[in-house]
């Protein structure tokens, strides 16, 4: 009850918060949000599946690289790139998580790694010479919504934060679903679950996929907001910082939301120490880890409607 | 065939002292089941002792060049493997009976710790190691002229790594650590200090990825606070490469990797160098996960 009487404050206060801040901080707020997103698809991934998958800034550069491509060549708008990017994600997220999804934890931690940093140096290396080298993409336009044209940081706050509100939406529907069940199973107990009859492998890439089509969503914001992109934004760096965002947020998209407002918005509040916030940052991890390894704001337990005769009479649902 | 050879000698130098950091972590996957993130870092905190302990300290000043690096070689693996044990004290130790994502998370937190640490002492910009300390002699050897430090350099990481062979097949500790890498709770059984031997994992490793930072600061001559997380990624794919948790596993893993990415700069790309390694992870865990010696894990995976 009392989390969601903080959801609700939590919605309300990102709703009004651009009113308070100067241009600045809104930025800071848009940055949050991409975060936020880029979080939310990885809580998928590994919050609700429990596939350790570090390597999500990938996903979220071929996203913003598709945007960008298609925008500065062919002078696509930035919002028909959307869906493209994001499928263009996805496939490339299928093409290589096919034959590694397999992998036990640590191994498929340490290929996703592998992953990002080839893809970083695919990038520096001018492939296929449409990705501008080490300079990057710049000179991505801004995009239209019915000849709406979406420049300020306030416009992409609202924008940002509306995508991170329909994912939200959208995520709670899929935990809520079959599929979103079979993904919890597999993350407690994978062979059980393949046990009883889930197809594991199947399961696992789906949220994959899934979760990398967001990604490279996010990544078409995120280019549209930079206006130039460059791989070192796309680096090892950022997969880890999105990776402890979510193992933090304890697996609910509340605590998501939470911390990362708190890895993200924190180090801004604290400018006059930031070449000591990454070393913050990594002790907090570690204290976290020894203090409260189930992260902030674990899940709830899920609740099921299940009218047994003296729960009907107290007129409650039972809980399974 | 001359660059041919070159470039073998040059991957066998490299690989040296990837084997050496990829020890490391395979020890430690050995015991505990962990991918010790930070093992990188403790990697360039050697190499940034050993520039302090030669340069500022004037080691270098006070012994012939020779004698000093041999000193500070040894003062830098002390040090470190001192590092190593206070890390696994205090960030991995509490969570030996979490789940295994704790420790995971711990290990990177550590890792992005060390990391800024050494930025913020030291700052973020490059340094060099003083010229001085490159032994500048050339070897004649199958009709090339070879530097003398690569030969050095391998000999050094041979020979560290042939005593540590000696050390964990041929004395009754290391038949410990062998002991508790199969089974810990069986090894505890038959009288093993299961948190003893952990603690001397942990002082091995980093004792040797010191060392392997200082001859990395030798070989190449400039350092930076960055490079523990590229030397780090590549040694533990070259622990995975040889089968992780197996010891000569992670010494050839490392030669062989060394040697298969000197021969790619050489003959493909340079600019690609990197990306090869991580493509040589990726399909060996494909075509054979288990590694090139690994046979045990083989259930588990």
């Amino acid at each position: 009850m009392t989390r969601t009487l903080f959801s609700l404050a939590l919605g309300a206060l990102i709703c009004v918060l651009p009113l308070f801040c100067n241009a600045y901080w809104t930025d800071v707020c848009v940055m949050i949000g991409l975060y936020a997103l880029l979080s939310l698809s990885l809580n998928v991934i590994l919050g609700q599946a429990g596939i350790f998958h570090m390597g999500h800034a990938a996903f979220f550069a071929v996203g913003a690289y598709t945007t960008a491509i298609c925008n500065t060549l062919y002078q696509w708008p930035i919002f028909l790139t959307m869906p493209l990017a994001g499928a263009a994600a996805a496939f490339f997220a299928m093409l290589v998580a096919r034959p590694i999804i397999h992998l036990r934890g640590d191994y498929l931690l340490i290929v996703t790694i592998g992953i990002v940093e080839i893809v970083r140096i695919a990038l520096l290396n001018d492939v296929f010479g449409l990705t501008g080298g080490s300079n990057g993409i710049f000179g991505i336009a801004r995009p239209r919504f019915l000849g709406f044209r979406i420049v300020k940081s306030i416009h992409f706050y609202y924008l940002v934060w509306g995508m991170v509100g329909a994912s939200i939406v959208l995520f709670y529907g899929l935990w809520r679903s079959r599929f979103g069940r079979a993904l919890n199973y597999i993350k407690a107990d994978d062979i059980a679950a393949e046990g009883c009859g889930i197809n594991v492998s199947r399961y696992k890439l789906t949220a994959f996929v899934l979760g990398a089509f967001w990604a490279g969503m996010a990544g078409t914001l995120y280019a549209a907001k930079m206006t130039t992109i460059a791989p070192e934004s796309f680096n090892f760096m950022e997969s880890v910082i999105i990776f402890a965002v979510v193992i933090l947020s304890g697996g609910s998209q509340l605590g998501v939301l939470v911390s990362a407002f708190l890895f993200i918005g924190l180090p801004e509040v604290l400018r006059e120490f930031s070449d000591a916030r990454m070393l913050v940052f990594g002790l907090a991890m570690m204290l976290m880890m020894i203090w409260r390894p189930q992260g902030l704001l674990p899940p709830g337990p899920r609740r099921y409607p299940v009218a047994t005769p003296s729960a009907a009479a107290a007129g409650q649902g039972g809980r399974s | 065939m001359e660059q041919f050879l070159q470039q073998v000698l040059n991957g066998l130098a490299v690989g040296g002292i990837y084997a050496l950091v990829a020890l490391g972590y395979t020890m430690v996957y050995g015991v505990l089941k962990l991918i010790n993130f930070a093992h990188g870092d403790l990697f360039t905190i050697g190499a940034y002792l050993g520039l302090t302990l030669l340069v500022s300290c004037n080691l270098s000043g006070l012994l012939p060049v020779p004698l000093a690096v041999l000193a500070v070689f040894i003062m830098v693996a002390l040090l470190v493997a001192l590092i190593g044990f206070l890390l696994e004290r205090a960030a991995y130790r509490p969570l030996r009976h979490a789940g295994r994502l704790s420790a995971v998370v711990s290990a990177l937190g550590a890792s992005i710790f060390f990391q800024n640490a050494v930025m913020l002492l030291y700052g973020a910009r490059v340094y060099v190691y003083p010229d001085f300390l490159r032994p500048d002699f050339t070897v004649h050897l199958f009709g090339m002229n070879v530097p003398g430090v690569r030969l050095l350099v391998i000999a050094a990481s041979i020979m560290l790594m042939l005593g540590l062979w000696a050390f964990i097949q041929r004395t009754r500790i290391g038949a410990a650590i062998r002991a508790v890498a199969i089974d810990p709770g069986a090894a505890q059984l038959m009288g093993i200090n299961v948190d003893r031997i952990i603690s001397l994992v942990f002082l091995i490793g980093p004792g040797l990825g010191g060392a392997a930072g200082l001859m990395v600061g030798i070989y190449y001559g400039q350092i930076d606070f960055t490079m523990g997380w590229s030397y780090g990624l590549k040694a533990f794919t070259a622990a995975i490469l040889g089968g992780i948790g197996n010891i000569p596993g992670a010494m050839l893993g490392g030669l062989l990797l060394g040697v298969i990415e000197a021969l790619a700069a050489g003959y493909i790309a340079i600019a690609w160098k990197d990306a090869i390694a991580f493509l040589v992870l990726i399909l060996i865990l494909i075509i054979r996960p288990t590694g090139i010696l690994g046979e045990r894990t083989a259930d588990k995976l």
